[in-house]
């Protein structure tokens, strides 16, 4: 392996490595090597020339890799071990230029300091990679069998403040660029982008992401992206700006992607469709879940369709498998969706008598269409839509109400408890059912709830079966969304106080976006499957699992 | 139709021969002779018959256990109705399984009974309400097992049924006590634990009981007490009420009532509701649950 006078000192470490790597990697053999490094090689020139042309990421963005370029990155389990070896090239070429300017250290003392580091951190990621590699499936996919005891830690972009898992996080949205390529040779590869936490947090929760809509993750990627299709990056586009929003409208807005991602896809020679496809759809997902993270109906349909695909037979042809997963697609929308909610409002319009008083909060689709459906069969009742900053969505849902005709009244959520009182039966929307039977929902619903209990109106909460998700949780804390902070501002009067308030340095704008009521203020979860008790959706979830 | 006439008339035969038969399975006991007896050709046709026929039933009788006993029935003997194309042997099967089905729930009761009489101590003091023949086996099991306690009934108005029930108890040799409706909070201070029946387990895990019942539950919460229900798996019904306006009225008011009265407001409902929150725990043939088991049973009963 001859020394190359060009490339800098860290190149020459990182060859050595990947050599030693290679080896230790369970997988190919020493012949691998020879040729992995020709090839890696004529990368390494190719990408040079690609980086020299564009700007790339920011500066930040550069630093975080060099830092975590030196220790190699574990072979996921996924991905075979010769994809892991191009990652170090293509971190390093990006690095060429910005370490050329960094003042020479001796090659054995750098190559020995990179060794250490890569000792400690491979004994580190030794611990997390179990972790590490469940948690990252944990989200999207459910434990599969209920009866292992597997210790769910928190998936990665849920641990901001956790340094080594921000790396990690960094690291494995690089590799996913890869994924799918095999052994091509012209990998133009561009970085799934990290996007960059905005403002100060609110330390109860500092292991959430907190990202500014000014910041659209889109910005950090150059044209023409090759990885992530561009349906994609038009669906990550509409999720962070807030175009897209409400549980259902997520979900059908990524199958449709998917669909198209499917149509668009062809089979590399020598890879099977079952097995590619959803290595291509990792990075999208990773993408998808930077620009705003991923809801629980998400990760139930990114479930549904990797199964799907999996369970393609291998002798299917093409055309005939895209076919397929096209139907599938289909089905699902049609099933899980629009005649899920069909069957929820003719369980829901038995609840609806005469006379009655329907409060509302924000705008759920299923509701909304529970409420209209209930009007048409001539039901008299008059809803208040209870409404908060600062999304105001209760506005869109009093607009599509008034529009059918119902009488309504708006109130903001500060006047709750004075309208409470005239309330015969409260109606709210979910975004996940969780398995301990509590309900995570917008932001206030739990307010709602609570206050409801209080004075005795019986709370019913609306929810579609693919909602239902294994993840057990207590608190708002431990999982959430922040949203833009500066959301918060508001002028009023032509003055805007809180313009300047990343100046105050103990001032923290909290934009939480969901919370989590506990069952015992829900009186009656409506589903698909018919009306049950909150209590009883470990029961709906196991009757579903054994169906599947 | 003169079918359904002999058929009321066979209920109402079957209630007076055995006055301590529960109203659901002497109306199980009609529909099987029905079946028996049905001329339809096609199993489409015996299905609807069947129905028509529980609510002719539901008609006479407007209680709750008629109404989840019929369908139960109908869901039991039809899950094997699509296996056998031939119509006279789908009858036989459904004939046959309806007779098992018979047998099995007139056993519930003495199940019920020897669940719950342990749940009884030396020296207790039970209070319960109105009539209820499930509570009389539970009692009447504990007293057999040597056990010394008294019992205190409601006398439970407009039928006076507590004193009914305070006569059976009588012969029993259980020292018993009647006391007035109104006089619930005034005892509850004195009993160890409550002990009622129910007409109906909804799906909430909650009751239907004669009016008073909820009365009791909320004392008996108010001082802490234990609220045991006793009732047989067939008055296990698909019903869901959030309050008790959410009641149907087909069940509050008697059958004659719901015929002949124009405005239900003057008329006086004759059951309630308790909602699962107030309940400690409910015996059944099926074991002893909580509240929230009881959706879970359901379900697998009816899914």
């Amino acid at each position: 392996m001859g020394e190359r006078l060009t490339t800098s000192t860290l190149l020459v470490t990182e060859e050595d490595e990947k050599k030693h790597e290679i080896i230790r990697a369970k997988g190919e053999g020493k012949e691998l090597t020879k040729e992995e490094k020709q090839r890696l090689r004529k990368e390494k020139k190719q990408h040079k020339k690609n980086k020299k042309d564009d700007r790339g990421p920011p500066e930040k963005e550069k630093e975080k890799e060099k830092a975590s370029v030196p220790a190699p990155s574990k072979p996921a389990t996924q991905s075979p071990a010769h994809k892991a070896a191009p990652v170090p090239v293509n971190a390093s070429a990006s690095e060429s230029p910005v370490a050329a300017e960094k003042p020479a250290k001796s090659k054995a003392e750098l190559r020995a300091e990179r060794r250490a580091r890569q000792d400690s951190e491979r004994a580190s990621k030794q611990g997390k990679k179990e972790g590490g590699q469940q948690s990252t499936s944990s989200k999207p996919k459910a434990t599969p069998n209920e009866l292992q005891p597997v210790v769910k830690r928190l998936p990665d972009h849920v641990q901001v403040d956790d340094p080594v898992a921000l790396k990690k996080l960094a690291k494995k949205l690089e590799r996913q660029q890869k994924s799918g390529q095999g052994c091509s040779l012209n990998i133009t590869g561009v970085k799934v982008p990290l996007r960059s936490d905005y403002g100060y947090k609110v330390s109860l929760f500092s292991h959430l992401h907190q990202y500014s809509r000014k910041n659209p993750p889109t910005q950090q990627i150059s044209i023409p992206v090759t990885v992530i299709h561009p349906s994609i990056v038009r669906l990550g586009l509409q999720y962070s700006q807030g175009i897209i929003a409400g549980s259902n409208a997520r979900s059908v807005a990524l199958l449709h992607a998917f669909k198209q991602v499917i149509q668009d896809y062809s089979t590399p020679p020598n890879e099977e469709l079952s097995r590619d496809l959803v290595n291509k759809l990792s990075p999208y997902i990773s993408f998808l879940s930077q620009c705003r993270p991923l809801s629980a109906s998400m990760g139930n349909a990114i479930k549904y369709i990797k199964k799907e695909i999996s369970n393609i037979p291998s002798q299917c042809k093409e055309e005939e498998a895209k076919r397929i997963l096209q139907e599938c697609i289909d089905s699902y929308i049609n099933e899980k969706i629009i005649l899920a909610s069909e069957a929820i409002s003719k369980y829901a319009i038995e609840k609806i008598s005469d006379g009655d008083v329907i409060l509302v909060y924000g705008c759920s689709s299923l509701v909304n269409h529970i409420l209209c459906e209930a009007f048409e069969k001539q039901r008299k009742f008059r809803v208040i839509v209870v409404d908060s900053r600062p999304r105001l969505e209760g506005r869109e849902a009093l607009r599509r109400l008034v529009k059918k005709g119902i009488r309504c009244t708006y109130v903001l959520i500060s006047a709750l408890s004075y309208i409470l009182p005239e309330v015969s039966k409260v109606f709210l929307g979910a975004h996940a059912l969780l398995a301990n039977g509590y309900v995570m929902s917008r932001v206030g619903t739990s307010q709602i709830a609570l206050v409801a209990k209080a004075y005795n109106v019986p709370v019913l909460v609306c929810c579609e079966t693919y909602k239902f998700c294994e993840r057990v949780q207590t608190d708002s804390f431990v999982s959430n969304e922040l949203d833009d902070p500066d959301d918060l501002i508001v002028t009023r009067n032509g003055k805007t106080h809180l313009e300047n308030w990343q100046t105050v340095k103990s001032l923290g704008l909290l934009n939480l976006v969901y919370d989590v009521t506990p069952p015992d203020f829900v009186d009656l979860v409506i589903t698909d499957l018919g009306m049950i008790p909150c209590t009883s959706v470990p029961v709906v979830l196991r009757v579903k699992n054994v169906d599947q | 139709n003169v079918d359904k006439n002999k058929l009321v008339e066979y209920f109402r035969a079957q209630i007076r021969e055995d006055p301590d038969v529960a109203s659901a399975v002497a109306a199980i006991r009609s529909l099987l002779e029905f079946l028996k007896r049905d001329q339809s050709e096609t199993i489409l046709g015996l299905r609807e018959n069947m129905t028509k026929a529980i609510q002719r039933l539901e008609e006479t009788d407007s209680s709750v256990a008629v109404s989840s006993g019929g369908e139960l029935f109908l869901r039991f003997i039809s899950l094997t109705s699509l296996e056998h194309p031939d119509l006279s042997q789908c009858k036989n099967v459904m004939i046959e399984r309806g007779e098992l089905f018979l047998k099995k729930i007139s056993l519930s009761r003495g199940k019920v009974g020897k669940l719950c009489h342990t749940f009884i101590k030396d020296g207790a003091k039970i209070l319960t309400h109105s009539s209820s023949r499930v509570v009389l086996k539970v009692l009447e099991n504990a007293a057999a097992d040597n056990k010394r306690f008294t019992v205190y009934v409601t006398e439970s108005q407009p039928d006076s049924a507590g004193k009914l029930m305070a006569q059976k108890l009588h012969n029993l040799n259980i020292p018993v006590t009647v006391v007035l409706d109104a006089a619930v909070g005034y005892i509850m201070e004195k009993v160890d634990l409550v002990i009622v029946g129910a007409e109906g387990v909804v799906e909430s895990g909650g009751v239907i009981n004669k009016i008073g019942t909820y009365q009791m539950a909320v004392c008996s919460k108010a001082h802490n007490k234990p609220f045991y229900v006793v009732a047989e798996s067939f008055k296990f019904v698909r019903l869901y009420p959030l309050n008790q306006q959410d009641v149907p009225d087909r069940f509050k008011y008697k059958a004659d009532i719901l015929k002949t009265v124009k405005d239900l407001n003057q008329e006086h409902p004759m059951i309630d509701y308790t909602p699962p929150s107030l309940i400690t725990l409910l015996f059944t043939d099926l074991g002893v649950l909580t509240p929230s088991a009881v959706s879970d049973e359901l379900i697998k009963l009816y899914l």
